[in-house]
This record gives structure tokens, sequence and C-alpha cells, in this order.
């Protein structure tokens, strides 16, 4: 009746799993009860769980980011503290549970973290500065956002129930084949993984669709701003890297499942393929996460250096240039494997020519900044310390694709110091920058910039201490993944790196306060005019929270910086945009349970997968596909929201802008 | 490799230092910088900003394709004195070294002469491992039913520690070994030695090699049985079996009895 399944699968033996479990789903439990007593169900599942409208669904998606950074950090804070004590000792984890954290680790922070991070802020701010109502799908984009939700809560699932991958995060085989990993762990990484792959890829053709297909009136493809041409390239990579990803799970899954000889040792199975495959979704995935994090840096520098971006075509060249080169680099990610100078050679250079793109990248946002005049807000200072960090990564990367360099640095923690140093330097600050710098749009009111300094601080200096040691560790030998060591010369280090471990933890308690203490003075930090940061692109055109229709009038485009040109026109007295234009009724799609429900039958699905309850996975199954056919078969469609209805809500917010307008002319 | 950093420092540390000081001058508080919203195209500098990258690329590019055919660790290096063949196995987990013309093997140590080359076969007897040894050179995969070759020599006597530098499971920060460069002399007197005492390795020793263990003191086989290499390579022999169904979901670490496992 229940598979697998049985009691003993609470890992009891493994008290540390038990209590981390058990408080983060005692903490979920807790903020239900919450929720229900104050009454607050109606709400939520009215404006948000199945709300369709881009800007909520990309709220989630960063909350989502948000809440598994905690998660994820948590890993990596116990990695550092095993690391700190297991010098000729055991340490406090053994190696099972060691083990299952760092996979836990990498598959949480680039699955559950960077991925809807850089996918949430692509989904609130892409329609806004096209200038558009929504994304082409919306309710697409609900089911993709429940079914990343989905995977992140299988893969946090596998805390108290099960055990999750011992593998590394892309459970390479034979390693992960039945034969060496029996238990569930793997089943909980691919089917999480497959889940959320599948919303990805949803999100991905949505957004291809809508930047392709929708743009306000006049918006020509050089006219977009600098984001939704990253997040065009980024979710160009999407829809080709993805199905890769789940066709090379699915063939895991078959040797898993059915017996079948892909990646195993023995029947003539291959593991070497599994590497190519994967990788070569693994090197796009990494220009998947970069990219936009690049196109939020060329919305923020360019804003508060007053200036608009030097060299934008250059730009948007590195862009696509970036975006096509991302496929030919994947065999860098193991030249130890035997292949030879020509192979070897080949790859290496073709890596190395991204620094190309890149590089001009860097020197345009410095030329942004040369004869501007910068304002050193939160997001500003993310950039900054984007740039510099940046560069010593890409610096390590080119390092990294000499194959001889390799050949003495691979899986090191020089590797390691690598990717972190690109991941957290680019993705990271990048999201940090577009949390800050977009937060007033979402939510109607700034963030506390002292505590956001005071945050970006600990987390510049606490990356440095953290990872610097790191590369002097890969110089000296030291490979990843180790759950305890003997080499008396590792052992400073590692202490030096716990310790920036500690200081990012200060960031991250900063942030959370930040958070809270804004959320408590919201009416001091409130932004009545819809532009904080006398912004140039056309979200800043509208109210903030934008309505759900985002404009009542389709902005007309003439430019590449719409906003900021209508704020230098509307210095005339006369001009034409203090008219009062003509409303017109505007359709929205109606809110759709859609999502929310094939999220939850994908969840029954893929426990009942993972733990072989055949039944409850045929009940699942066809539950998901019939609430994809009483979607299809729905009569209404849309909402009208009425011209009366539209010209109110606009008249309000008319009046608070032209009022600012005004005041700023005057100044 | 140190060439290249110095090349890439060249660069990347005058754009740190012209990104911190274009953002320092142009702060919105300095009333000397001079505010130019115009300065959004320059045929000129662009010129500069995509082919400086550029031609550092095409510059360590070239490095990258010379180094990448001398340094590959297929290559022989050049030497006078008779290369010494050593034949490796990763296994579950621990490394056997196979001296196929001495006819001994040894369990996580690896006694070579100083100063002469040694040839490495390596195979893996089950899941993927990578060979390394940081101070003497190249890593390189080992991989079941497949051979991969690196040359390697230690130039001077010592102890050089190894390990496995792609993760293979739980007992795998327990892979380490160390290699000991010898005198010539001594190296003789230690295959004397190890010919006269320890088990033999032969296909039944193999087997309860494959079981996993983990870290496992070094040993060596009096004998092994000529073609046991190959025949693990070919498939002859059967790849390491995993866990035992028991301690399918959780394994306990004999060697240190501190933790609850």
């Amino acid at each position: 009746m229940w598979g697998k399944l049985s009691l003993q699968a609470i890992p009891l033996h493994e008290p540390i799993a038990l209590i981390a479990g058990g408080t983060v789903f005692a903490a979920l439990g807790a903020i239900l009860i919450w929720v229900a007593l104050k009454g607050y169900i109606p709400y939520l599942w009215r404006e948000w769980i199945t709300s369709v409208d881009h800007k909520r669904i990309g709220i989630m998606y960063v909350l989502l980011a948000l809440v598994m950074l905690l998660r994820g950090f948590s890993d990596a804070l116990m990695m550092r503290a095993q690391q700190a004590v297991a010098f000729q000792a055991p340490g406090f984890l053994p190696p099972e549970h060691y083990d299952q954290i760092f996979t836990a680790h990498g598959t949480i922070m680039i699955f559950f973290v960077a991925m809807p991070l850089v996918i949430g802020l692509m989904n609130f701010v892409v329609p806004l500065q096209l200038g558009v109502r929504d994304v082409a799908f919306p309710t697409l984009n609900s089911v993709g956002f429940w079914l990343t939700a989905a995977g992140a809560l299988l893969v946090n699932l596998s805390l108290v129930v099960g055990e999750f991958a011992r593998t590394g995060w892309l459970a390479f085989p034979p390693l992960s084949e039945i034969t060496y990993s029996p238990g569930v762990g793997v089943d909980y990484y691919l089917w999480s993984l497959q889940i959320s792959g599948i919303g990805t890829l949803m999100t991905g053709i949505n957004m291809v669709t809508t930047i392709l297909k929708v743009r306000a009136p006049g918006m020509s493809y050089m006219r977009m701003p600098i984001f939704c041409w990253t997040s065009l390239a980024s979710s160009l990579l999407i829809v080709a890297a993805f199905p890769v990803l789940t066709a090379t799970l699915g063939m895991l899954l078959l040797d898993r499942y059915a017996g079948f000889h892909f990646f195993t040792n023995l029947a003539g199975g291959n593991a070497m393929m599994f590497m190519n495959l994967i990788w070569a979704w693994g090197h796009p995935e990494v220009y998947i996460l970069a990219l936009p994090a690049f196109g939020v840096f060329s919305e923020v520098v360019p804003t508060f250096s007053g200036k608009a971006l030097f060299g934008r075509r250059s730009v948007v060249m590195a862009t696509m240039g970036i975006c096509i080169l991302s496929f030919t680099v994947w065999l860098h990610h193991f030249f130890t494997m035997g292949a030879g100078g020509d192979v070897n050679g080949f790859f290496g250079i073709a890596s190395m020519i991204i620094a190309v793109p890149t590089g001009v990248k860097v020197f345009n946002w410095l030329f942004t900044m040369y004869g501007g005049r910068v304002r050193y807000d939160t997001p500003m200072l993310w950039s900054i310390a984007f740039m510099v960090t940046f560069v010593i990564g890409g610096m390590t990367g080119v390092l990294l694709a000499s194959p001889a360099a390799d050949f003495l640095l691979h899986n090191s923690l020089f590797l390691v110091a690598h990717f972190h140093n690109v991941i957290i330097g680019a993705v990271l600050f990048g999201g940090f920058a577009g949390y800050a710098y977009w937060f007033p749009k979402a939510f109607g009111f700034r963030l506390d910039e002292t505590l956001g300094k005071a945050a970006f601080w600990c987390w510049l200096i606490g990356f440095y201490v953290a990872f610097g040691p790191l590369y002097v560790l890969g110089f000296e030998g030291m490979t990843r993944r180790m759950q305890h060591y003997d080499r008396p010369e590792w052992h400073p280090w590692l202490l030096l790196a716990g310790a920036g471990a500690l200081i990012i933890l200060c960031g991250i308690a900063l942030q959370i306060a930040q958070l809270a203490v804004s959320i408590r003075n919201r009416a001091q930090l409130r932004d009545a005019t819809g532009d904080p940061w006398d912004g140039r692109s056309l979200e800043w055109a509208t109210l903030s929270p934008p309505p759900a229709f985002n404009f009542a009038v389709l902005p007309l485009v003439a430019g590449p910086d719409p906003h900021w040109d209508f704020k230098e026109r509307a210095r005339e007295p006369n001009h034409p945009s203090r008219e009062e234009p003509v409303y017109e009724p505007i359709e929205m799609p109606r809110n759709s349970a859609t999502g929310f429900v094939t999220a939850f039958l994908a969840v029954v699905t893929g426990f009942s997968l993972i733990w072989h309850i055949w039944w409850a996975v045929i009940l699942g199954l066809s539950g998901a596909y019939a609430t994809f056919v009483v979607f299809a078969w729905r009569d209404l469609a849309d909402t009208v929201i009425p011209a009366g209805e539209v010209a109110r809500l606009d008249h309000a917010s008319r009046a608070t802008r032209v009022a600012a307008l005004t005041a700023e002319v005057l100044r | 490799m140190l060439d290249s950093l110095a090349i890439m420092l060249a660069i990347v540390i005058p754009t740190i230092l012209a990104t911190l000081a274009v953002g320092w001058w142009f702060r919105a508080s300095n009333r000397r910088a001079r505010y130019r919203p115009d300065f959004v195209y320059s045929g000129r500098l662009e010129l500069i900003v995509w082919s400086i990258p550029a031609l550092v690329i095409f510059f360590l590019g070239g490095i990258a394709w010379i180094s990448a055919h001398k340094l590959d660790p297929a290559q022989p290096l050049p030497s006078k004195a008779p290369v010494i063949e050593v034949q490796v196995v990763s296994l579950d987990w621990k490394w056997l070294f196979i001296y196929p013309n001495q006819s001994i093997a040894s369990v996580n140590r690896l006694v070579i002469p100083a100063g002469v080359p040694f040839h490495l076969r390596i195979t893996s007897a089950s899941v993927f491992n990578v060979f390394f040894v940081p101070r003497l050179g190249s890593e390189i995969y080992s991989m079941y039913g497949m051979i991969t070759q690196l040359t390697l020599e230690a130039n001077r006597p010592g102890v050089y520690f190894g390990l496995s530098a792609h993760f293979s499971g739980d007992g795998f920060p327990g892979m380490t070994f160390d290699v000991h460069a010898v005198p010539a002399a001594q190296f003789t007197r230690w295959v004397a030695r190890a010919r006269s005492v320890g088990p033999t390795l032969d296909r039944r020793a193999y087997q309860s090699l494959l079981q996993q263990s983990e870290n496992v003191s070094p040993y060596t086989y009096r004998a092994v049985q000529p073609g046991l290499f190959d025949a693990i390579v070919r498939g002859e022999l059967p790849p390491g079996p995993g866990p035992k169904p028991a301690t399918a979901t959780t394994t306990t670490s004999k060697e240190y009895p501190g933790h609850v496992g």
C-alpha cells in the first residue's frame, strides 16, 4: 500500500537533520496557523495563490528564493562549521549526513534560490518595462511558479521523510545509480528537479513569447531596456538548455526505476555521457543566471548615474554573443577526463572568448558612470561591488579555462571559490540590487537605507573573508566535499573561511531586520510618485504598486529611455502629456487555481514516485490531467475592467504624479 | 599559468582601480566633476573596449593551446632511466597500485624511485574518482571500463600526499594516499621486502577488496595474479557491489566511534 515508505523513513538516528527539518516545518506550520487564525486565508487565496498577475507571481518567486536562501545558507554554515572542526577528527556531522548537506546546498542554491530570484525579477519587471499589461500566457506563468515551489517543497520534505541525495549537486553516475545509491535520496533529487524543471521551461517559453510578441506600441527591439534583452537571452537559453536537463535526468530515472543502462558501469552504459549532457545544460545555466543579473546592473548603473547606458548597441551585442557562446564551452568542466590536447585546447579557448563580451560590458558600465552624477543608494553599492568582485571571478575563470591550469585546480577549492565568486558576485549581488531597486515599485515604499547598507558591507566583507581562503586552499591541493581531513596547513584557512560565513550571517540577519523595520516604518518610507530613483524606463511611469492592469493607457515609446524622455518633455508647460487620455475598458485574465492544484498534484505524484506508491502516482497524474482539461474547458477567460473604473483609478495617480513632477520642475 | 595570471592582473587591477576612481570622482556631491549626460557613445572608445579583451584573450588562448598540448597528462616525460609502470585502480574507498613488472601491489601507498618518471594506467573498479597528487602534477579521472594515462616524476625524494579529487561516496575523504619517492636503491629494497610479506592478490582477494571500506591503512600484496588489471578494465571482473543491503540508507564509520550513525 505505501510502497517503500514506513515509519523508519523518519531519520530518528540523525538528530541534526530531524531538528533542522522539524524546525522548518514547525515554523511553516506556525505561520499557517497564524494566517488561518487571522482569517487571511481567503485573501491569500484570492489575491496571491490563484493570482495570474505577473507582479504577484514575480514577488512570490522572489519570496521563495529568499526563504530558500535561508535553508541553503544554513547548509553552508554547517559545512563551514564541520570543516572548521574536522581537522584530524570526525567533526559533528557523520559522512552520510555531511554528504547530504553539500548536495542539498548546491541543489537548493542553484535551482531554488538563484533561479527563482532571477525569474522572479524577470516576471515582475519585464512586462512593466515593455509597457504591457501582463505576460503572454498568464496562467502558464502561475503553473510555472507553483511547480517550482513544488520542487522546493519536495527537497525540504526529504529532511524529515527519508534522506536527500549524497552525490553532489549534479548527481554524477555511476555513484547516483541504484547500485551505489540504493536509498531514496537520489530519487528526491531527480523528481524535485524534474518537476521544477518543467516549471522553469514554461517560464522560459512564456518570457520569450512575451518579449518577442507583446510590447508597447513603438517599442522596437533596439528601444527595449537592457534588462529585457538579457531576460530574452536568458529565456532563450532556458528554452534551449532545460530540455537537455530533463532528458538527462530522465535517462538516469530510467536507469534507476526500469533497469536501463544509459550510465551504468555494466551492459554498455557510459557515465561519461552523463557528464557531457549535464554540462551541455550546466554551462548555459550559468548564463541563464548571470545574464539577467547583468541586466539589473545595466538598469541600476544608468539610473543612479543620471545618464543613459554607454554603448547600448555594444551591450546588446555582447549579451547575445554570450547567449550563443555559452553553448560552446561545456567541455571545460571535464578537461581532466582524458580528452587530449586538441579537444581541451579548443574548449579552453572557446571558454576564454566569453570573457571578451563580458569584459566589454564591464567597460560600458564604467563609461556609464564616467561623466555621470553617481548616487550611492543601496542598489548602486551592490553594482559597484559586483563590478569589482566579478572581474576577479572572471579572471580566475579564465585561469581555470586554461587546460594546463585546470589539471591542477579541477574540483579543488579554487574552483569552489571561483564559481561562488561569480555566482554570489553577479547573480546574488544582482538579485539584491534588483530587490532594493524594484522593492518600492512592488510595495509602494522603500527599504530602510541604513540597514540595507550595513547588510551590504557585511555581505561584501564576509564574502571576501569566506572565499579568499578557498582560493589559497585550492592552490594547496585541497579538494571539495571533504568531510574530514588531516593536512595541518589547511586548518587555519578553513577557520578563516568559517569566520567569513559568520560575517555573511550578520548580513542576512540585517537584511531580515531591514525588511521588518521597513514594513513597520512604511508610512515614512512611502513613495507617492511611483518613481523614487528618478528612473528611465517604463516601470517608473506607473503607480507604486502598479494597478493590476499596469498602465491605464498603453504608453507610446519613441526612444530607449521612454520615461526619462517623458520627464524631460513634461517640463515644457503645454506638453500634450498633461492632457487627459481617453480611457477604454481593459480585459484582464481571470484568476485561476490551475497552477496551485497542478503543483499540489505534482507533489503527490513526485512523492509517490520516490516511495514507489504506484496507486497514488496514477491518482496524481490523472488529477493533474483533469485539472488541465478543466482549465482548457473554461468558458470565461477574461474579466473586463470598465473604462469608468480605469479612469477613476488613474485620476488619483495622475494627480499625485503631476504634483511630484511640478515640484521637481520648480526645484 | 603564472604568466597568464600576471597578464590578467595587468588588466584587472587597473579596471578595478578605474571603477572605484570613476565612481568616487563622479559622485553626485562632487561639484567639480563635469556632468556629461550626452556621453553615451564613442566609436573610438568602443573599438578600444572590444579590442583590449579580444587581444588579451587572443594571447592567452595561444598560451592555453600550447600548454594544453605540452602538459597533456598522457604525454611521456623525457628520461634516460627506464620508466616505472604502475597500474592504478580506484576502489570503494581506497587506491590499489599494481606494479606489473615487479608483480607486487600496494594499497593506499605508492612507492616510486625519485628522479625517474613513472607511467600510470588508471581505471576504476566502481564509481568515478580523480587521481591527484597536488605537488607532482596533473589530475586525471579514473573510470570503470576505461584507462586514462598519466606520467609523473618526483624530482626529489620525499613524501607527497595524494587524494581523490572527485567525490565518490561516504568514504571519499579517507581516500588519501602517500607517494613515497625514494632513492633507487631503497626502492629495490622495498620491492624485495614487499615480495616477502603480505597476502597474494588473486581474484578471491580482489573480491574482498571490492567491498566498501573506509580509511584503510596502507599494506602490500606479495604477489599479483598476472593480467588482473586488464581483466578489471575489460569487465571480466565485476564492478564494486556498492553498499550492503542492510546498510543501504545508513553506514557506520568504524574509524570514528564518536558519533551516532
